[in-house]
This record gives structure tokens, C-alpha cells and sequence, in this order.
């Protein structure tokens, strides 16, 4: 036993055509913030605040969909979500709709710890952030030109599809990816663990590309995109009502205490049990064990031990960055 | 076995020094909606239609906190939110933030049937009601007197009673002490039990075709800050339903989220093979710790089952066999 940390960047349709330009950066950042996160395991800091270092660090770089980065919603704007979860105490914080606060990860750790509840969300969020004195700043600080790209083509594909002012149901619009290159689905999330089995997860997200507004997606439920408890701590990321209505992060925890699956049997059933093309997650394990299954065409992701593994990948690659653990 | 079932809820958490006249028109709601699912069954409805159309008549009367009767934000105003979940296909929609639709519930149900999304919330989800042409009115409609008053009691005790969080100058949070202004020292969420307003109304269906279905609404927990969302709209906490059962939950919102309480009673069911009543009672025992909660469920075998670890929970239930009770005590 020993730390372990994992962490992601977004699973989706990554195409294996990644020019290098937009590549690079990518793993550049994958491979500092596991840096970091690795400084902070070793230095002792607590798995809560390790997990809420590293995705401040991924909501930082414009390259991921979160924080500075994130896409937009069907009107041009940017709501961000974020939550947090310590495995010990279960204590949580999820916050939604957030336009300003520079770090909403930081604010879903706050609404935990300053307040009676666990979930605070668009005006009444942005009003905590202000009264706590966060960061924040204009709304523009989080769009980039990808971005802006980015929704262009969405509303261009989807034009004909997504007409919800006409209740028909043969043509519900769904949830899709345009397929145009880069992966539109996409979060943020680290998960780690201790020598001492302390847990600890945390996602955050800009959503989902020309989202309506208002739209909610899985990082901020408890139990989807975040969770993490005495067994496990998991962040997912991938198409938001999946991973919502099949529950996945609690689902992982809960295979492994009411059936005794490994940390990696309980990820990889409850990824396969996803229809393809939907999910990705980041895993680890009071043990120390990591796993990063994902059933999309990649998944932006990382991870470290403390006997000095550590992987760094997109596409599959022939280990999912799983240690055994040599007293099975 | 199997036929159909369903149970309805209005909240866990009563005060044992509730007027009697006050406990019977608690029943009586709780049994005419009970009657309205009851009805419909037999006339072979859908579970996730039932579900909806007894969650509106819960909504509906102002007895219970969801729609007129929810409690009140700290600012006077009414945010309400709700969520849906048919078992079958296990599809899913919620909403948070409503100030003027009249049946939360039923734009949960048209964000699961009609957007490509799961949940909407605040001016997102108002513009969508807007646009669906569902009834709006006024937010004051939801605001009862009672209510006003409530709020007022609240704020004067003005406990959120966490012990691990630390008081910020400006922020009201933690520390003791209501105690003194109540006989009655039995508390929810902090507040005395003579002031909690049970939070939630649940439905919970299994219809003649096996198919499970849950819906549950909430105008939330008095004086909760602004934009503050609990557990009614987060599937898996305050909402389940799969192929094996459909389950609603009331209570302290906070604990039931971290508990992801409706999720794990369908997870030992599925992941240690337990039955609906074991299921119920070993997650109510095992997964609240210091949380107060209670939960209805229905399973596709026709079978029904309620807990709770507060002090009491309004319910009725009903099975095709003929079985049926309302109650409010253990």
C-alpha cells in the first residue's frame, strides 16, 4: 500500500488523427498537473486537498473542458460545474452555473465546508463565491476561440436536429458529439488516495457543447460523475445522462462492497455495462490500486504510484495503469 | 406476487405534538392521491404516468412541502425542484430553481421526454417551461401563511446544526442552541421539530406490467440559502428506479445525497441479492449514520415497503392484493 493518483482530461471520440499542435499541449498539461499532484502525495498533503490542487491546475489550462477552456452553451455563455467528495467522511460540495468564479472546484470544496449544504447553484452560487471572497472574473476569461469554433459547428450540425420547441418525439435530439475532430465531451478529474486509505475525488466541467442553458449534467451529482467513499474514489467523465442514469461512480464503490469485485472489475463492469462510446473514468483504491478503463475512443488521462509507476495516455494502451497488489 | 403496487410519501420528520385535526388532513391528502394512482392502475396506466399524475396532486395541496406549501428560501421566495425516473430504460428528468411552474414534476417529466438533457435548472429551466407551454404563475401562489410564519421561527432559531464546520463571520452557519425556545428537543436539519417542514412528497409505482417507476418534489429545507439544491432532483439520492424497483426518499437532504440513498437500496438488492423490505431496512439502518431519512419503495414483484429512522414519515400504500394502509407514527 502506498499513494496512488489518477487523472483525466475527457474520454470521447478522440481521433487518432490528433494533429500535433493539438496533442501536445494536452499531454504537456496531463504530465505537469501529475507532476504536481505527485509533489503534493509525496509532501504528506491530505488526498482532499491533493484532488482539489490538481483539477484547479486542469481548470487552468484553456486545453480541457473546464474553467478557462470550457464550452459553451447555446447562447455563447459558460456555466460551470464542479464537486468534490472525501472518502473518510463522505462529506461532499457540488456547485453549477458558475460564469465567473475562476476555480469552481475551489467554491464546490467551500460550499462543503462553509455551509450547511452540499450543493449551491447559479445566482446563489455565484452570490457564495462573492461573499467568501474567490476568485473571480469576467465571464470572457473563459472562452477561447476553440470554443467559439466548437459551438459554430455544433449549432451547424444540429440545426435541423434540435428543434425542442416542436415536441415530437421521433425527433428528440440527443446528446451527440459532432465528430468533427476534436472530442466534445469532455470534464476534468482527479482522484487519489493515501498511505493510509484516506480517499478522495473531485470533476469539473464546462458541460456539454451548445447545451441549453441551464442544463445540469453528471459531474456535479453525487454518485455519477463523483464519489468517493472507504473502498474507492472515482471521477467519470463521458456523456452526461449515461453516466447519470447508470449511476457509474457509486456504482463502482458499490460493486466492490456488496460484491467483492476488485477496484478493477468493479470499473471495467460498470464501463462495459455502457453502451459504447459513452463513458470514461479514473479510479483508485483505499489499496493504492489504480485503474482508467473508458469505452470511448480515448480518454485524455494519467496516472502514478508510489512504486513509480506511472502512465501517461489518449488512446488505449495495453495495460489500463493497474498495479497488483502482490499480498492477493 | 407481482401486480401492482405504490406507495406515496409527504415527508419524514413530523412533530409528535402535531394537532390531531392536522394528522387527519395529512391522511386524507395522502389517501386521495393514494386513491388517484389506485384508480389509474387498475385501469392499467404506465408506472412513470402514474407516478407523475399522483406527485401533481400531491403538489397541488397546499398540506404538503412541494409546490403551494413549499417551504421558503431564506429571502421569502420559493425555489422548487423535482425529479423523475422510469425504470424502464431507466430514462430520467429533473429540474431545480422553479419560482412559477406550477407542477415541477411534470417539467421533469418533459425534460426526460422532450430536451436531449437529464436536468435543467433556474432561468434554464423556467425558459423551457416557457417554451413547453406548461402553466406558470405567479411565485407569491406558492407562498401559504404558514409558511411565512415558519420561516420567521426559523430564522429566529436560526440553527443549521453541523458540528465540523467551521462559523464564518457573515454566514450563518453551525452552533447550537434552539433548544431552549422548543419543549420538544427532537430536531431535522437543525431546526426543531416544531418548525421542520417534512420535506419532500414521493410517488413510487410498479404497474400491472412489472415496470417500476419513482418521481419526488420539494420546495427544499426552510431558510436554505439561495440556489441551494437537495436531494429530490439528484438522481440516485433522492430518486431511483431500474428494472428491480423504484424508490423515492425524504428527509435531511444532505445525508441522503451522501448516501446516495435511493441508489443503494436498488444496489444490495442487485449486488447481494436482497429482497425489497431487507433492502429497505438494512439501508436505513446501515447507510444514515447520524442522518434522519425515510424512503418508500416498490419492487417489480408487487411488493411494497417503507423506513425511516425519524420520527415518523407521512405514507400510504397499496397492492394489488387488496393490502393498503396510511400512517403518519411507526
Amino acid at each position: 500500500m502506498g499513494w496512488s493518483i489518477a487523472l483525466h482530461g475527457g474520454a470521447g471520440d478522440i481521433p487518432y488523427s490528433l494533429p500535433p499542435e493539438r496533442r501536445a499541449p494536452r499531454e504537456a498539461a496531463l504530465r505537469q498537473c501529475l507532476a504536481i499532484g505527485v509533489a503534493a502525495l509525496k509532501a504528506s498533503r491530505p488526498p482532499l486537498d491533493v484532488v482539489e490542487l490538481v483539477v484547479r491546475e486542469l481548470e487552468n489550462c484553456p486545453h480541457f473542458n473546464a474553467g478557462k477552456g470550457s464550452v459553451l452553451t447555446t447562447d455563447g455563455t459558460v456555466e460551470m460545474e464542479a464537486c468534490i467528495m472525501d472518502g473518510n467522511t463522505q462529506k461532499c460540495g457540488a456547485v453549477s452555473g458558475l460564469s465567473t468564479v475562476v476555480n469552481a472546484i475551489s467554491l464546490a470544496r467551500l460550499v462543503m465546508e462553509k455551509t450547511p449544504h452540499i450543493y449551491l447553484a447559479f445566482d446563489g452560487a455565484e452570490a457564495f463565491a462573492r461573499e467568501q471572497g474567490v476568485e473571480t472574473v469576467d465571464a470572457n476569461h473563459f472562452i477561447t476561440p476553440e470554443n467559439v469554433e466548437r459551438l459554430k459547428q455544433a449549432k451547424e450540425a444540429n440545426r435541423v436536429q434540435i428543434d425542442y420547441t416542436q415536441p415530437v418525439k421521433e425527433d428528440k435530439p440527443q446528446e451527440t458529439s459532432s465528430g468533427k475532430g476534436d472530442s466534445q465531451i469532455g470534464t476534468v478529474g482527479c482522484v487519489a488516495v493515501d498511505g493510509s486509505g484516506n480517499l478522495a475525488a473531485a470533476t469539473s466541467t464546462g458541460g456539454l457543447v451548445n447545451k441549453m442553458v441551464g442544463r445540469i449534467g453528471d459531474t456535479p451529482v453525487i454518485g455519477a460523475g463523483t464519489y468517493a467513499n472507504s473502498f474507492c474514489a472515482v471521477s467519470a467523465t463521458g456523456k452526461g445522462e449515461s453516466i447519470i442514469r447508470a449511476t457509474i461512480a457509486r456504482d463502482v464503490a458499490a460493486l466492490m462492497e456488496y460484491k467483492g469485485l476488485s477496484l478493477r472489475e468493479a470499473a471495467a463492469y460498470v464501463v462495459n455495462n455502457v453502451p459504447r462510446g459513452n463513458v470514461g473514468l479514473v479510479a483508485v483504491s483505499a489499496k493504492g490500486e489504480v485503474t482508467m478503463p473508458f469505452n470511448t475512443r480515448g480518454m485524455f488521462r494519467a496516472c502514478a504510484t508510489e512504486d513509480g509507476y506511472s502512465e501517461i495516455g489518449i488512446w488505449p494502451s495495453e495495460t489500463d495503469c493497474v498495479l497488483p497488489d502482490p499480498k492477493r | 406476487m407481482g401486480g401492482w403496487a405504490i406507495a406515496v410519501h409527504g415527508g419524514a420528520g413530523v412533530d409528535p405534538n402535531l394537532p390531531a385535526e392536522r394528522q387527519e388532513e395529512a391522511k386524507r391528502v395522502l389517501s386521495r392521491c393514494l386513491h388517484l394512482g389506485i384508480a389509474a392502475l387498475r385501469g392499467g396506466a404506465a408506472a412513470v404516468d402514474v407516478v407523475e399524475m399522483v406527485v401533481r396532486g400531491l403538489e397541488t395541496d397546499p398540506v404538503f412541502n412541494s409546490g403551494r406549501g413549499s417551504a421558503l428560501t431564506r429571502r421569502g421566495t420559493v425555489e422548487m425542484e423535482a425529479s423523475i425516473m422510469d425504470g424502464r430504460g431507466r430514462r430520467c428528468g429533473a429540474v431545480s430553481g422553479l419560482s412559477t411552474v406550477k407542477n415541477p414534476i411534470s417539467l421533469a417529466r418533459l425534460v426526460m421526454d422532450k430536451s436531449p438533457h437529464s436536468y435543467l435548472a433556474f432561468d434554464g429551466a423556467e425558459e423551457f417551461a416557457r417554451e413547453q407551454g406548461v402553466e406558470v404563475i405567479d411565485n407569491s401562489y406558492f407562498i401559504t401563511e404558514e409558511n411565512v410564519g415558519m420561516l420567521k421561527l426559523a430564522k429566529e432559531a436560526n440553527s443549521i446544526l453541523f458540528d465540523y464546520r467551521v462559523p464564518v463571520p457573515g454566514v450563518e452557519t453551525c452552533s447550537a442552541s434552539a433548544g431552549s425556545m422548543v419543549d420538544n428537543p427532537l430536531q431535522m436539519n437543525g431546526l426543531p421539530i416544531s418548525i421542520y417542514a417534512p420535506e419532500t412528497v414521493g410517488c413510487v409505482v410498479v404497474d400491472s406490467g412489472g415496470w417500476c417507476a419513482a418521481a419526488t418534489s420539494t420546495g427544499g429545507l426552510m431558510n436554505k440559502m439561495i440556489g441551494r439544491i437537495g436531494d429530490s432532483p439528484l438522481i440516485g439520492s433522492g430518486t431511483y428506479a431500474c428494472d428491480l424497483c423504484a424508490v423515492s426518499c425524504t428527509g435531511e437532504g444532505e445525508a441522503i445525497i451522501r448516501s446516495t440513498l435511493a441508489r443503494d437500496v436498488a444496489a444490495v438488492m442487485e449486488y447481494k441479492g436482497l429482497g425489497l423490505q431487507e433492502a429497505v431496512d438494512y439501508i436505513i439502518k446501515n447507510r444514515l449514520d447520524e442522518g434522519q431519512a425515510g424512503l418508500i419503495a416498490v419492487s417489480r414483484n408487487g411488493e411494497v415497503a417503507y423506513g425511516f429512522n425519524t420520527t415518523g414519515m407521512f405514507r400510504a400504500c397499496a397492492t394489488e392484493d387488496g393490502f393498503m394502509d396510511v400512517g403518519i407514527w411507526e
